[in-house]
């Protein structure tokens, strides 16, 4: 076992001890569990993952590749924090940011009270893994009435020379009132295997607003695991737009609770499956209070020898009265070897309140591809024009122009590349 | 301009082209018309090269170049124009950022500059006024819930930025009304040119009365079986199509 700072106050071993316990019973969740039937992680179970120790050459490079201008950079390599690549330059008023281990021996506000209580660790074995490990991170703090204009960007870089595991962490807490926007861009060495096992609290408070945009492009021999778990209070609005292109195995499980009357949530996502990867998604979104509403769409492409699992749960609880819930999830496949596992779940207790959900899974349609080639584009530009077209929906809910663009940049390349040699 | 000898064409194995000749010069129109069924849109469709419209025997030369030896978009490129019986509805592709990156791809062959946005829509206005084209039809989705009537208005407007060298019009009267069949037909007839061809293909001659053709061809049975001057369409509407039709041919 690695040596872990000895300075944690005992709230944190507490935490990371009963986490420990709990992996330890439960172990590596197989395909016998409903919630991991399609997604057999034994590449990552049976491997072995030394922590990783600190840095790597490439990371300052690898920051400076998806830096955003003019946004406050909080940068974690190797699951912990990196001041000297970080910038706080810009470090707006009504915000703090706190490295996690400085921020829980400093008894900053908020940490104790939220960090590893947004979700239970109980249904998430890998968030129990990372919590076993609790050790750095960074936490942001909007505080009461704070509208920050300025995005905050956390560049969350894994790998190394020899393969490695992460356990990086975030606490997002915005205080009553306010409003925040954090990018978080997921991203390692390209040349060697390693396994990242991300988990990200947030707190919404009573009519606050967060929007979180991930950027998931880890390396092609990555492991990526993520779990995004939200906490919505009254009137509060969460937005999480996930795009992902990285990773030979992804998981995420983006969770929110809509705690508080008239809370609302976006939960939106694109998805690239091409080569032989796996790009697994289970969202899961708790209705627990009346006029809640919730919107979600995901998107996926699959292209090679790509698969694919969406799994989105929807739970209005009984008191959730005046319930509105929208579920859309879809899936292009672009050749005929990739597959997708495609699963809306929803359970309803309430009796006043409005579900919907649509699932579909289709080809690229070719009558529209011989209209935009008639009209003089070859069959890759026609094809990008609608994909583009496809997950522009999702796209177009980025709102940070400089992140825009990168994303889009870095979808669009990847597609061309990915589904062309691949197809 | 284009000489179309003997095409045969077959669609889900259905022999439905049984050789057509056909020979158009620069600057003509030539009208084709038969009844449902006798394979004008199909001949429209191989042109442009619908993958889905297999030639089976013969030959298409355009502008000296074997036409069904290229690819759709190489058609596009090199000046043939279809436009669309039923133009296909794309959610999300925006309609100019769609006919921008059309008629540059077709500068690029032609070894010009690109456009950048700001001449393209300086271009794109002008068309839109002589069409009588609304211009919030450029920032809608292509075609996406526009009316039958807007649908067509877009694929000649299309055509008036492309500034095809051979327009193939796909019944493109189908569906509207008098009015928006002025102006379409006015839209075509602006740009009717001593270099540009037209191939109109329709059921009635109504449009006749507006683009005026040189020739009319009456198709049937995937052949065609009469061509003659501009009085051809006139007795087909006194007539009808039963003449043309081989006893037996149809249930």
């Amino acid at each position: 076992m690695e040596t872990l700072v000895p300075a944690a106050p005992v709230w944190v071993k507490q935490r990371r001890d009963a986490a420990a316990k709990h992996f330890a019973a439960v172990g590596f969740p197989n395909t016998r569990l409903e919630d991991w039937r399609f997604t057999n992680v034994s590449p990552i179970a049976e491997a072995n993952w030394p922590l990783a120790q600190g840095g790597f050459s490439q990371a300052a490079a690898l920051t400076a590749a998806v830096s955003i201008p003019g946004a406050v950079r909080l940068v974690i390599v190797n699951g912990r924090f990196a001041a000297g690549l970080s910038d706080l330059s810009t470090l707006p008023k009504g915000l703090r940011i706190a490295s996690l281990r400085d921020g829980a021996r400093d008894a900053t506000d908020g940490i104790e009270t939220h960090l590893g209580k947004v979700f239970s660790i109980a249904t998430h074995p890998f968030a129990a893994l990372n919590t076993s490990f609790l050790d750095d991170g960074v936490a942001i703090m909007a505080t009461k009435g704070a509208i920050v204009e300025t995005p905050v960007h956390i560049v969350v870089v894994t790998g190394g020379e020899t393969p490695v595991v992460a356990h990086p962490r975030v606490l997002i807490v915005a205080g009553e009132n306010s409003q925040v926007r954090v990018a978080q861009t997921f991203i390692g060495s390209p040349d060697t295997a390693y396994f990242n096992n991300a988990v990200i609290e947030v707190v919404v408070g009573p009519s606050a607003l967060v929007q979180l945009y991930t950027d998931q492009r880890e390396s092609d021999q990555a492991f990526h695991v993520a779990n995004i778990q939200a906490h919505v209070e009254a009137k509060g609005v969460f937005e999480s737009h996930a795009f992902s292109t990285g990773a030979r195995i992804m998981r995420h499980d983006i969770g929110i609770g809509l705690k508080g009357e008239g809370a609302d949530c976006t939960m939106n996502g694109v998805y690239l499956a091409d080569g032989e990867r796996l790009m697994d998604t289970h969202t899961s979104l708790d209705h627990a209070m009346p006029h809640c509403t919730s919107h979600e769409i995901y998107k996926g492409i699959l292209a090679g020898k790509g698969r694919a699992v969406f799994n989105g749960r929807i739970i209005v609880q009984l008191d959730a009265q005046k319930t509105d819930a929208k579920q859309t999830n879809r899936a292009l496949l672009l050749s005929d070897e990739a597959t997708i596992n495609s699963n809306p779940q929803l359970e309803i207790f309430a009796d006043d309140v409005k579900c919907t959900h649509g699932a579909a899974v289709g080809q690229l349609d070719e009558e529209a591809m011989f209209y935009l080639q008639a009209r003089g584009l070859n069959r890759d530009a026609a094809r990008d024009m609608l994909l583009h077209a496809f997950a522009g929906e999702v796209i177009q809910g980025l709102k940070i122009p400089a992140l825009r663009e990168q994303i889009e940049g870095n979808f669009f390349a990847r597609l061309r590349e990915d589904t062309r040699a691949g197809v | 301009m284009l000489e179309v000898k003997n095409l045969q064409v077959r669609v889900e194995d259905k022999e439905i082209l049984r050789g057509i000749n056909l020979t158009v010069k620069a600057g003509e129109v030539h009208a084709i018309m038969g009844p449902n069924g006798s394979g004008k849109s199909t001949f429209a469709r191989a042109l442009a090269g619908h993958p889905g419209y297999e030639v089976t025997g013969g030959s298409v030369n355009y502008q000296g170049h074997d036409l069904l030896d290229l690819d759709p978009d190489e058609r596009a490129r090199e000046g043939v124009f279809m436009a669309f019986q039923y133009p296909v509805e794309i959610p999300g592709v925006n309609n100019a950022y769609f006919l921008k990156a059309a008629l540059n791809a077709k500068r690029k062959q032609q070894g010009l500059d690109e456009l950048d946005a700001m001449d393209f829509m300086a271009l794109v206005k002008q068309k839109l006024k002589v069409l009588h084209v609304d211009e919030s039809m450029l920032m809608r989705s292509v075609n996406e819930g526009f009316s039958g009537g807007e649908k067509k208005r877009n694929e000649i407007f299309h055509m008036a930025v492309l500034e095809p060298t051979l327009a193939v019009l796909d019944e493109t009267d189908s569906g509207l009304d008098i009015d928006a069949l002025r102006v379409v037909s006015d839209g075509v007839n602006a740009m009717r040119s001593p270099e540009r061809s037209f191939i109109v293909v329709t059921h009635y001659q109504r449009l006749l009365e507006y683009i005026v053709p040189d020739y009319v061809h009456v198709l049937a049975d995937g052949r065609i079986v009469r061509s003659g001057g501009r009085e051809l369409a006139l007795e087909l509407e006194e007539k009808g199509y039963a003449w043309t039709e081989p006893a037996g041919a149809r249930k």
